[in-house]
């Protein structure tokens, strides 16, 4: 097996672990503290990409972009949670998937409305457009370190504000006994649009980070909100740390399963068959390891204390 | 409601199944052969979303991947045929034309899948159970996806369609018909196993289900149970499909749709006998009607969606002033 190569893979699933997080984190949060199904959640990060790349045209730097972009997502965020989230709160969880998967049609066909039906590129300042050579074969582009080292700040911080702040402490309050923290007093409506426009601007942020490599299309909340559910699934949904043990795992298992399983399959079978196989049960992989999570914790790997 | 009684919505059901089943022969005198096209995937549609009624109204199940089966029952016609043309399988028996192997193929296909990912969705509750059955789909998804030899991400067109005795499924009369006659069968078999004993467990168990346990059932296996003949009609439904569109591609079992089969229940309301058929109806019109006037028919769809929730309950049954549960 070549090393560099499987480095370079493993730097991959990092990078798409780490992405995960983000936009897990925030489904997390808001499932965790409100309650609240939000397939909509996609939705941020598609509107983050978008709103990033046309900034980053209007700006004409990626980093400033990004930094604007932030705030205005998690205002999105905070619209969202006004007028559709909050009037649903004491409803089931039926009335929030439908009411949710109106809105990412209503937000998908406005940014096709906006920007339009092709994707846009967005280009990269040259000093993050280059490749970084640790070996001889071993190249890793410096946008993808970057992507790992934003991932990384953004979780350190989120555990950071979770653990170790007053606001955290309400937030982790809310989550095992909102009505207890309403009647210490606690104005509950504006912590709830407050994680719920956290939750908006991680999820943005995610889209904002991927954007330069992908494009910004309209299609690009679809594949990650599912893949995002299987995260919180397998880390146990309203778990900040279950969400990242398993987005790493996620992102890792997948990536590495989609390079090498045909390779770990020709060691048990038929070439040909391996060649067969393997795009198909790599394909299928995560879901298969989230159904033996299933069958084994059907709460997830780390569950919440208190619900 | 007695399974003789005429009540409201046992009138309303027949009206809405009678009306759907003059809609050939008004179009034939009106000279608008066209619609028939509309008609008969508005009836196929109806039977999917009749078939998840039976979890999602009567069992409590929110399930987000009804569409996976929908798609596989097409997948159970469309992949026979490809091999009926193009060789192998022959060995399986499963290179045919012949819609009395592939239609049995679709429900087992479909019952399987409902039986192997229902035992460990039903596992969990509540919000897991949305996102599993989701997941579930997705997988179904990616692996159809990646499948290159049926078309991958392009699709798979169906160039033959199932031989049946007596029914030709080239005529689309024809097709139409048995269609309808499908609908009818499948409205009076959920309603016959909603009155049922079977139906009064799965109802209770929607209702309090330590209570019903209590009573000495099993209500895991009930819950199985309904979303194995549930997943099995599905796929009934895509065998349907596939002999209309001629095509099957992995987007059927998109999630998307799966969310189109929940809000037909829901529109038209939940646990209702005619609730379902009625909900198909009013999304397949609202979708060609607002489909002719823009591209952008997702934005007025998705309002409609959203204030439906936030402010209309029981669906349009409840405006009969039907009964609801």
């Amino acid at each position: 097996m070549d090393l560099s190569l499987f480095i370079i893979q493993a730097l991959n699933g990092v990078q798409l672990g780490l992405l995960l997080f983000l936009v897990a984190s925030g489904l997390t949060l808001v499932f965790g503290i409100l309650d609240f199904v939000n397939l909509a959640h996609a939705a941020l990060y598609m509107i983050g990409a978008f709103i990033c790349a046309t900034l980053t045209f209007a700006l004409g730097n990626f980093i400033f972009a990004v930094i604007v972009a932030l705030p205005i997502t998690a205002l999105v965020g905070w619209a969202v949670e006004r007028f559709i989230a909050r009037p649903l709160y004491m409803r089931d969880h039926l009335d929030h998937v439908l009411a949710t998967f109106g809105l990412i049609l209503v937000l998908e066909t406005l940014v096709h409305l906006i920007w339009g039906p092709e994707g846009i590129a967005v280009p990269l300042p040259a000093w993050l457009d280059g490749q970084v050579a640790l070996s001889e074969t071993l190249i890793l582009p410096i946008y993808r370190l970057v992507i790992v080292a934003a991932g990384l700040v953004a979780a350190a911080g989120l555990y950071w504000m979770v653990t170790r702040t007053r606001l955290g402490m309400l937030i982790r309050a809310g989550a095992s006994n909102r009505v207890m923290v309403g009647a210490l007093g606690i104005n509950i409506e504006l912590l709830f649009a407050f994680v719920f426009a956290l939750g908006a601007a991680l999820a943005g942020l995610a889209g904002m980070l991927i954007a330069p490599i992908t494009e910004a299309n309209v299609g690009m909340g679809n594949n990650i909100i599912i893949t995002a559910f299987v995260v919180i699934i397998v880390g146990g949904i309203g778990s900040m740390k279950g969400a990242f043990v398993a987005a790493l795992l996620i992102g890792l298992i997948d990536t590495l399963g989609r390079s090498y399983l045909d390779d770990l399959f020709k060691l048990v079978m038929s070439p040909a068959a391996a060649e067969n196989s393997a795009p198909a049960i790599s394909a299928m992989l995560i879901y298969i390891i989230m159904a033996v999570v299933l069958a084994l914790r059907p709460q997830g790997l780390f569950p919440p204390k208190v619900r | 409601m007695g399974g003789f009684g005429f009540s409201r919505t046992t009138v309303l059901s027949v009206v809405v199944l009678g009306l759907l089943g003059l809609v050939p022969p008004i179009l034939q005198w009106a000279g608008q052969p066209f619609y028939l096209d509309v008609a008969t995937r508005l009836v196929i549609l109806a039977i999917a979303a009749v078939s998840l009624n039976l979890i999602l109204g009567y069992g409590g199940m929110i399930s987000f991947g009804h569409a996976a089966y929908v798609g596989l029952g097409a997948y159970a016609v469309g992949i026979p045929a490809h091999h009926w043309l193009y060789g192998g399988l022959e060995d399986w028996g499963l290179a045919t034309v012949s819609g009395l192997v592939q239609i049995p193929l679709a429900v087992g296909v479909s019952a399987l899948f409902a039986l192997v990912t229902g035992a460990i969705c039903l596992r969990t509750k509540g919000v897991y159970f949305i996102m599993i059955t989701m997941a579930f789909a997705q997988m179904a998804f990616y692996a159809f996806v990646s499948i290159s030899e049926y078309g991958g991400d392009d699709g798979l067109v169906i160039d033959t369609r199932s031989e049946l005795p007596l029914v030709n499924l080239d005529d689309p009369l024809q097709l139409f018909w048995l269609a309808w006659g499908s609908l009818v069968v499948a409205v009076l078999l959920v309603r016959m196993i909603a009155n049922s004993r079977f139906g009064m467990v799965l109802q209770g168990a929607k209702g309090n289900d330590e209570r019903v346990v209590m009573l000495g059932f099993n209500t895991y296996l009930y819950r199985l149970t309904a979303y194995v003949i549930s997943g099995a009609m599905a796929g009934y439904a895509g065998a349907l499909m596939a002999n209309f569109t001629t095509f099957i591609s992995p987007d059927t079992m998109s999630w998307a749709n799966s969310g189109e089969l929940m809000f037909m229940v829901i529109l038209g309301g939940t646990a209702t006998t005619a609730g379902p058929v009625l909900g198909a109806t009013a999304f397949v019109l609202l979708e060609e009607f607002l489909g002719s006037l823009t591209i952008y028919w997702h934005l007025p769809f998705g309002l409609l969606l959203i204030g439906m929730v936030l402010w209309g309950r029981g669906g349009i049954v409840g405006l009969f002033g039907g009964r609801k549960k």
